[in-house]
């Protein structure tokens, strides 16, 4: 007989869960991780769980509905390869810095060390790729551990924290109780933003004559897209986001001036080396954004704003670096300063973007002859689903064309792997997306190459019904390696071209309808019955076999030698 | 930039695995740890690192960021070593006829070393100081045929006024409050 008023460290860790509001867990059972699944058993009306069809589309889904609901996303897995699965997802969240408290199971603590069936020391694994992890051992360390999982995943700079815990642990009685974590000494959840610094940005601010406000992820993690609006409302300092934070900022808003980085927009990458003043907002300066380091934006004083203090000066030396909350920042700073830009300044931004406009965009979104493009795909589907949709991308060819040519309007409506690229993201993200967010249209834009690398989690799709729009663009390539190839490598396509099976086939064997559009005329008509669709649906489209990303910063150039074609 | 040799200290809570944070920061960007000594501080469940490392300054800036940003390490600082008063320590282990043949007394004071124990066949010396005094003293008990010789990590203090062991006095005492 149990004690009354003790219960397990299995059910202990669903209790707590649900004390930090979770609702939705994704995962996959096992072996050592059975207690809890037991225990979940009961808990189906407060805990809903979604049955993946492999842990790496766990994490990806976790990772995506933590991005949706601005919730924190959980996961599930068991010992050994179940736990392995996950680092992928992992480290992906970690790049991306996106809270996501990852749960594993582990041997009983007496079989510790002893390579027992299905053991991997999966806190050393998870070590470098999670913000924070522990390993648990027995029950009543539980509650703290998971109270410390959302606190560290939560606040400051976010991301993925890992909590191993025992089979013996998840079986153990003990007396619990649970409270959430308000503060940890070791831990600064918000620094000061101190006058000093707000002056000095003032300061800055006022004497440049040509600023360009970097907009990040950050500003989206930190929840200041309205006081980024406010700010650009007042000032009218041209707006560039990066990947990651492109929906930081509707596009339409008249400040926005286009994407950073190696296929970003033209006019933002040239006219950085042109800045006098660069205010990077809750942004990293990737390589992936700065191209040759050495020759990046020598113009501009650089007022670098992060929460993470180890970014300011990591890549770019910043002449203001100010270590601070982003909204807390564009409050401040929206408050005490009066400037407007100047209107020449910004008008060297549309006149770049014309070229950009008539040598790339004309060409990818209003095609006349040809195959189809996957940029006109895009751009009807921006304009059919009035900007609303939540759109998921892989990694390739697809994901610069969905981050470019679908107009963002909504924030976190983009969920796409920025910082670890991963192949394989797309379709298990947009199950994640799609659960978050169930009345949203959920576009996800995939290449035959990496939708292939996940493609098992159509069962996901199916179980759940999720109405998730999967419109895999098949060029029979690796699209962007072959890219790089014809450029590169003199158009070597060594292992980069695949026959593909018959998709739409692939998802009636799941029971989602699907078909094939190859052919211009069709394509209008096609789209709208797919989104007319209700449920899940899969679009194939064939395009253009060696349609390459342009514009493009070549690796080594510097963001002002980006070029238009090749 | 030139690679100098900088002493980083850091304060940490007492976590299973957080030595183990600490040097994948070093080991990612390829950088050898030349000494490592982790200790209980006097401050109940609060560790003291202290990492001997040879970089550029630049990387030691990041470096030591990186250290600071992980959520269970208090504080983290770098110094060169004119900042900082530092020390290892040294014992050797010597066959006790050599000690007695040869005079050890005169070496003992000549380079403010201790005898810390003797047995029945051997004796040991003990040498506070820095690397060079220690090597030092190996070479001069070289004839005195070295059975055995270990050298810790260093140990440093700093020598500005406000020190980061100041801050430790005012931490709070538990290491989180709830709500
Ligand atoms: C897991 C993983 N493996 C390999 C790569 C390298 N890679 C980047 S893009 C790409 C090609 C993607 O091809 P496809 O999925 O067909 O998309 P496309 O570029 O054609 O749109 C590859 C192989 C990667 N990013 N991730």
């Amino acid at each position: 007989m149990e004690p009354k008023n003790k219960i397990t460290g299995a059910e202990a860790i669903l209790l707590s869960l649900i004390k930090e509001n979770v609702d939705v867990i994704f995962g996959y059972p096992g072996g050592a991780i059975m207690p809890l699944y037991d225990k979940l058993f009961d808990k189906n009306n407060e805990l809903k769980h979604i049955l993946v069809r492999h842990e790496q589309g766990a994490a990806h889904a976790a990772q995506a509905y933590a991005q949706v609901t601005g919730k924190t996303g959980v996961c599930f897995a068991t010992s050994g390869p179940g736990a392995t699965n996950l680092l992928t997802g992992i480290t992906n969240a970690n790049l991306d810095s996106i809270p996501v408290v990852f749960i594993t199971a582990q041997v009983p603590s007496s079989l510790l060390g002893t390579d027992a069936f299905q053991e991997t020391d999966m806190v050393s694994l998870s070590m470098p790729v999670t913000k924070w992890n522990c390993q648990v051992t027995c029950a009543d360390e539980i509650p703290d551990a998971i109270a410390k999982a959302f606190f560290f995943a939560t606040t400051g700079r976010p991301g993925p924290v890992l909590i191993d815990v025992t089979k013996d642990a998840q079986n153990e009685l003990f007396e619990y109780s649970y409270k959430k974590i308000k503060s940890i000494r070791s831990y600064c959840i918000k620094p000061e933003l101190n006058d000093k610094d707000i002056n000095d940005a003032i300061q800055l601010i006022q004497i440049s004559k040509k600023p360009l406000l970097f907009a990040g992820h950050g500003i989206l993690l930190g929840n200041a897209t309205n006081e980024l609006k406010n700010f650009i409302a007042k000032t009218k300092i041209p707006t560039a986001v990066t990947l990651l934070g492109k929906t930081t900022v509707s596009e339409d808003d008249t400040a926005y001036v286009g994407m950073l980085g190696m296929h970003g927009n033209y006019a933002p990458n040239i006219l950085t080396n042109e800045a006098d003043l660069i205010i990077a907002a809750g942004m990293r300066f990737d390589d992936r954004v700065t191209g040759d380091i050495n020759r990046y934006a020598k113009k501009a004083k650089i007022i670098h704003i992060d929460i993470d203090k180890a970014e300011l000066n990591k890549n770019v030396k910043a002449d203001l670096a100010i270590h601070a909350d982003i909204k807390c920042f564009f409050n401040e700073i929206t408050a005490s300063l009066n400037y407007l830009s100047d209107e020449k300044w910004r008008n060297e931004f549309y006149v770049l973007h014309e070229k950009e406009e008539d040598k790339v965009i004309k060409k990818e979104c209003f095609p006349e002859i040809g195959k189809i493009r996957a940029g006109e795909v895009i751009r009807l589907l921006s304009d059919k689903t009035g900007r609303d949709a939540i759109v998921v991308t892989d990694v390739g060819q697809n994901q610069m064309m969905g981050a470019r040519y679908y107009q963002f309007k909504n924030p976190n409506s983009l969920i796409t792997s920025g910082g670890l690229g991963t192949m394989g993201f797309g379709l298990p993200a947009a199950v994640g997306a799609q659960v978050g967010q169930p009345d949203k249209t959920v576009l996800l834009f995939t290449g035959d190459g990496g939708f292939q690398m996940t493609s098992q989690e159509l069962g996901t799709i199916f179980q759940y019904n999720l109405p998730v729009k999967i419109i895999i663009f098949n060029n029979n390539f690796l699209g962007m390696v072959r890219q790089w190839q014809q450029l590169f490598n003199d158009r070597r396509y060594a292992e980069t071209n695949m026959p593909t099976p018959d998709f739409p086939m692939m998802a009636k064997a799941f029971g989602i309808e699907g078909c094939v559009v190859s052919e211009r005329e069709n394509l209008n008509k096609t789209l709208d019955t797919m989104l007319k669709h209700n449920g899940p649906y899969l679009l194939e489209v064939k395009i253009e076999k060696e349609a390459n990303v342009f514009p493009m910063i070549y690796p080594g150039k510097a963001v002002d030698e980006i070029i238009l074609e090749n | 930039m030139e690679k100098e040799l900088y002493t980083i200290t850091a304060f940490s809570e007492n976590h299973i695995g957080l030595l183990n944070r600490i040097t994948i920061i070093f080991t990612r960007r390829h950088l050898n740890i030349e000494s490592l000594t982790v200790s209980s501080t006097e401050m109940k469940g609060i560790h003291r690192f202290t990492i001997v490392v040879e970089a550029s300054l630049d990387l030691i800036e990041r470096v030591t960021n990186q250290i600071e940003k992980l959520p269970e390490v208090l504080r983290a600082a770098w110094y060169v070593n004119d900042d900082i008063v530092y020390r290892e320590i040294a014992l050797y282990k010597i066959p006790i006829n050599y000690a007695i043949d040869r005079n050890i007394e005169q070496v003992l004071r000549e380079y403010n070393a201790r005898l810390v124990d003797i047995q029945n066949d051997f004796v040991i010396i003990e040498k506070t100081g820095h690397v060079e005094d220690t090597e030092k003293l190996y070479d001069v008990l070289k004839p005195y045929k070295i059975l055995q010789f270990v050298r810790s990590g260093r140990i440093s203090i700093s020598k500005h006024k406000k020190e980061l062991a100041t801050y430790l006095s005012e931490l709070p005492i538990n290491e989180y409050i709830k709500e």
